[in-house]
């Protein structure tokens, strides 16, 4: 490691980004690191910068929304009037299923990690999250898992040209695309029911499960490890808080859903009885793991949207967040209670008076801490000088929004209630309020909001009042008629309805509002292009913002922090900004040394794209594809190559002399 | 050599008196508590619906899986001897310490094997009854657990002789691997207790 010091001549006249005099040192392998000044493409495949990764996570992120909302309008569509025939009821199941999946884990998750990757080193005054390489192979195994997951399309396309039918375990089957619904139950999900699209969907959320646990664990010990001098806990930004809190959500809920798959892989794979009802199998069992898993997964959906929220509101108040700690602390709160109210998902299912009654008032517990934070945002905008900028109107947005998903949420907290609502529309209503108007306003106003630091170019122009106009009316007439369609009786996952319930008005106006809110993602994607060709340059701190990742420049240099700030008080920059003398950031003398970075490597990548062989491999077995064994003894192989050659290459990493030009 | 943005020097500012990889394994083991603990309680559950279709007192062997658990008990003694002699530098006694808890890990993993194979050839499968099923699965997870940890360590034995390791850096490697060994055979005594044990009870 020492001998890469004499990599980098460092000349202290050069200009801080002298990023082309960095050469590619041998790593303890014997091989040439990837050179990252030769060309952008290996630079960033090799990448272990979090900057980076953190806006690869959300390009993804937004191609997957993408994806998502178009098979959300086809799903629309079909309904748009009674005894549609547009799709098939099957193609119906499928759309329906990767329509959930996709939203909840190819874009809202990486959406969150996007945020996560960029803004937490920053906002903690650290230079790069604890363990580089290891963020690296989150993101790519994200990808792998991604693409297993949505293989089936690729077959179902084989299929309909007459190319591909599935043989072996699955033969018969033409579910080739996942279609047993977001939560996947048994047994429908098993081997009787279902065909090899079940096979991906395992498969693929398996390899998600690494990402996401490798990725928690990794931020866990950023955040806990990483900070700059007088950071305190109790200084740290609120969405750095809430990353934490979910980070932690993560790594004890993942489990559940892991070996619950895992389960459901061995009982389709071979024979098991863990849910095979013919061998003494309970299928509620997996509702029970699944739904472990399932309710921490909507706070680990929304808690980064909350922490996104309590910086927004604030800057654009112009005033300190009300109650900040009460905010922190309600969101842990939310963190413990959301283990324990899983069964409010399985009300139905005949758990026993006793158990229905603790989960119904756990239920209407946890309400009170999400309550609380409502408080605290209406608290924060009391009386402080409101600038109606774009971040501000989205996130202001999103009070309104999410308190609204939160009355349907209390209502079916009681349990008499909620077995007139379970699997209507009236539960899509709820659900797509938290998300829709409440994760994705929040998230849309992070866009908004960081974008410029994150890019260094300003918004031009007002496209983003006609965004807000039409995704807050567009999301509104699409969710608020199926509250009614709830409670008119009209299930949920039905491809096709008679005449004459009175739905046909309703679904209607769904259909119609699901088009409005689509114009208004897409020409959110217009303003973000927009913004990224030809905005103005931002400057460092456009917003008069609050939080420490507004200390640097726009967008900030490799090395984030070119010394290490000391921070005086919560809102450091705020503080320094307009605080008292002692109050301000001052940084460490480095004494010459420089920055210490790490090098790029190629280990991560090549470990996470054995994933795919792996993935597809144990997938494909099941529909009678020869050779596909061996493709997945093949992937196992590359993994543990990657990894191999990860340990022994060594971390590397080499030093960096900027200029002394940042204050 | 740990593979940290900052692990050099005066770069990087731990707030915590932790070492960040130390911190990442203790977070590791605590989901995997959640993973043996969803394996466990899967196998407990059907268990107690099912008392009566399957009577595992006939096919335990107390005799041998007492054994295996005490060869794990002592591995985890010698692993914690290995970490007191890498830490103070004692490089010779550090590998005769490891190379015994390799050896304990594999005799281990070969009372594993040969139990597994004679409840095969006794009718009891995977398949066979729900029993089978959460058995096979949870023991099974451990025994991978094991190979990884016998794995882990006779990598860190091959690596002591390149005269690479050092009583600073490498002694956290080691510390750290132990953490794992630890946890691994506490798990053991778990399901020792609650899935072999108790039915003779
Ligand atoms: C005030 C707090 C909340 C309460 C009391 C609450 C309550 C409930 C209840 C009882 C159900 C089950 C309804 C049924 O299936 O019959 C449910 C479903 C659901 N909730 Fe909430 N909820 C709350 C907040 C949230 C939040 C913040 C999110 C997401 C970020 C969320 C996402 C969901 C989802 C996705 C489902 C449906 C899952 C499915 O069946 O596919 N909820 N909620
Ligand atoms: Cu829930």
């Amino acid at each position: 490691m020492s001998q890469t010091e004499t990599a980098t001549p460092a000349p202290k006249t050069s200009h801080a980004h002298q990023l082309h005099v960095l050469k590619p040192e041998r790593s303890r392998l014997g091989l040439m690191r990837p050179d990252h000044s030769k060309s952008v493409f290996i630079d960033w495949l090799t990448t272990v910068d979090h900057k980076k990764i953190g806006i690869m996570y959300g390009a993804i992120a937004l191609f997957f929304l993408f994806i998502g909302g178009i098979e959300a309008l086809i799903i629309r569509t079909q309904l748009i009037v009674p005894e549609n025939n547009l799709i098939s009821a099957e193609r119906y199941n499928q759309l329906f299923t990767m329509h959930g999946t996709t939203m909840i884990f190819l874009a809202v998750m990486p959406l969150n990690s996007a945020f996560f990757n960029f803004l937490i080193p920053l906002q903690i005054g650290a230079r790069d999250v604890a363990f580089p390489r290891i963020n690296a192979l989150s993101l790519w195994s994200f990808v792998a898992g991604a693409l297993v997951i949505n293989f089936g399309w690729l077959l179902e396309a084989l299929q309909m040209m007459g190319l591909f039918a599935a043989s072996g375990p699955t033969a018969g089957m033409t579910d080739l695309a996942p279609s047993g619904g977001w939560f996947g139950y048994a047994p429908l999900s098993s081997k009787e029911y279902s065909g090899v699209g079940t096979d991906f969907w395992i498969m693929g959320l398996q390899i998600l499960g690494v990402a996401s646990l490798t990725a928690s664990m990794n931020f866990i010990v950023t955040i806990l490890n990483m900070r700059a001098p007088g950071m305190k806990m109790m200084r740290m930004p609120v969405f750095t808080w809430m990353s934490l809190v979910v980070a932690f959500l993560i790594i004890f809920a993942f489990p559940a859903i892991t070996i619950a798959l895992g389960q459901l892989m061995f009982d389709r794979t071979f024979g098991t009885n863990f849910f095979n009802v013919a061998g003494g199998g309970q299928p509620i069992l997996w509702q029970h793991l699944f739904w472990i898993f399932g309710h921490p997964e909507v706070y680990i959906l929304v808690l980064p949207a909350m922490g996104i929220i309590s910086e927004v509101l604030p800057t654009f108040s112009k005033k300190p967040l009300f109650g900040y700690s009460i905010v922190i602390f309600s969101g842990a709160v939310i963190g413990f209670l959301g283990f324990a109210v899983w069964s409010h998902h399985m009300f139905t299912t005949g758990l026993g008076k006793v158990a229905t009654a603790a989960f119904s008032l756990l239920t209407m517990a946890i309400a009170v801490p999400t309550g609380v934070k409502i408080f605290n945002w209406v608290g924060t905008i009391w009386g402080g000088r409101i600038r109606f900028t774009a971040p501000m109107i989205f996130s202001l947005g999103f009070v309104w929004m999410f308190m609204m998903g939160g009355f349907s949420g209390i209502m079916h907290a009681a349990a008499p209630a909620d077995a007139q609502q379970q699997d209507s529309y009236f539960v899509i209503a709820h659900f797509h309020y938290v998300i829709m108007g409440g994760i994705f306003l929040a998230l849309v106003s992070g866009i908004y909001y960081w974008v410029p630091k994150v890019f260094g170019k300003m918004w031009t122009g007002s496209l983003s009042t006609w965004v807000a106009v039409l995704i807050v009316v567009g999301l509104n007439v699409t969710f608020f008629p199926m509250h009614f369609l709830g409670l008119l009786g009209m299930p949920r996952r039905t491809h096709t309805y008679l005449e004459g319930f009175g739905w046909s008005t309703y679904n209607l106006v769904c259909t119609i509002g699901s088009y409005i809110l689509a114009i208004g993602i897409l020409l959110l994607l217009v303003d973000l292009i927009r913004c990224l060709r030809s905005g103005e340059p931002a400057g460092d701190d456009p917003w008069d913002a609050r939080t420490l990742e507004w200390a640097t420049t726009s967008p900030p240099q490799v090395y984030n922090f070119a010394k290490t700030p000391i921070i005086p008080a919560r809102d450091a920059l705020w503080s320094h900004k307009h605080g008292p003398e002692g109050k301000k950031i001052t940084y460490e003398d480095d004494h010459g040394h420089g920055i210490h970075m790490p090098s790029n490597s190629w280990m991560p990548l090549i470990a996470s794209i054995g994933f795919v062989p792996l993935g597809l491999g144990m997938t494909l077995k099941q529909a009678g594809v020869p050779y596909m064994g061996s493709l997945a003894i093949f992937g196992l192989f590359v993994i543990t190559l990657g990894l191999a050659l990860w340990a022994i290459e060594g971390p590397g990493g080499f030093h960096l002399h900027p200029e002394e030009d940042e204050a | 050599m740990s593979d940290t943005a900052t692990a050099h020097h005066d770069d990087g500012h731990l707030s915590l008196n932790n070492d960040n990889k130390k911190l990442l394994m203790w977070l590791f083991l605590g989901s995997d508590c959640m993973f043996f603990g969803t394996l466990i309680s899967t196998h407990l559950i059907y268990r107690k619906i099912y008392p009566e279709s399957f009577d595992p007192t006939s096919l335990f062997s107390l005799e041998l899986t007492s054994f295996s658990t005490f060869i794990l008990l002592m591995s985890s003694f010698l692993m914690a001897l290995a970490v007191s002699a890498m830490h103070k530098g004692e490089l010779k006694s550090f590998r005769r310490n490891v190379l015994g808890v390799i050896f304990f890990g594999l005799i281990f993993l070969g009372c594993q094997v040969y139990e597994f194979a004679h409840f095969v050839h006794e009718g009891l499968t995977l398949s066979t009854n729900t029993f089978g099923s959460t058995f096979y699965m949870m023991t099974g997870t451990h025994g991978v657990h094991v190979a990884i940890g016998v794995f882990w360590l006779i990598c860190m034995y091959f690596y002591s002789h390149t005269g690479k390791m050092d009583a600073h850096e490498s002694a956290v490697d080691v510390e750290i691997a132990g953490l794992y060994w630890h946890f691994v055979d506490i798990v053991w005594i778990v399901i020792f207790t609650a899935v072999y044990l108790i039915e003779f009870i």
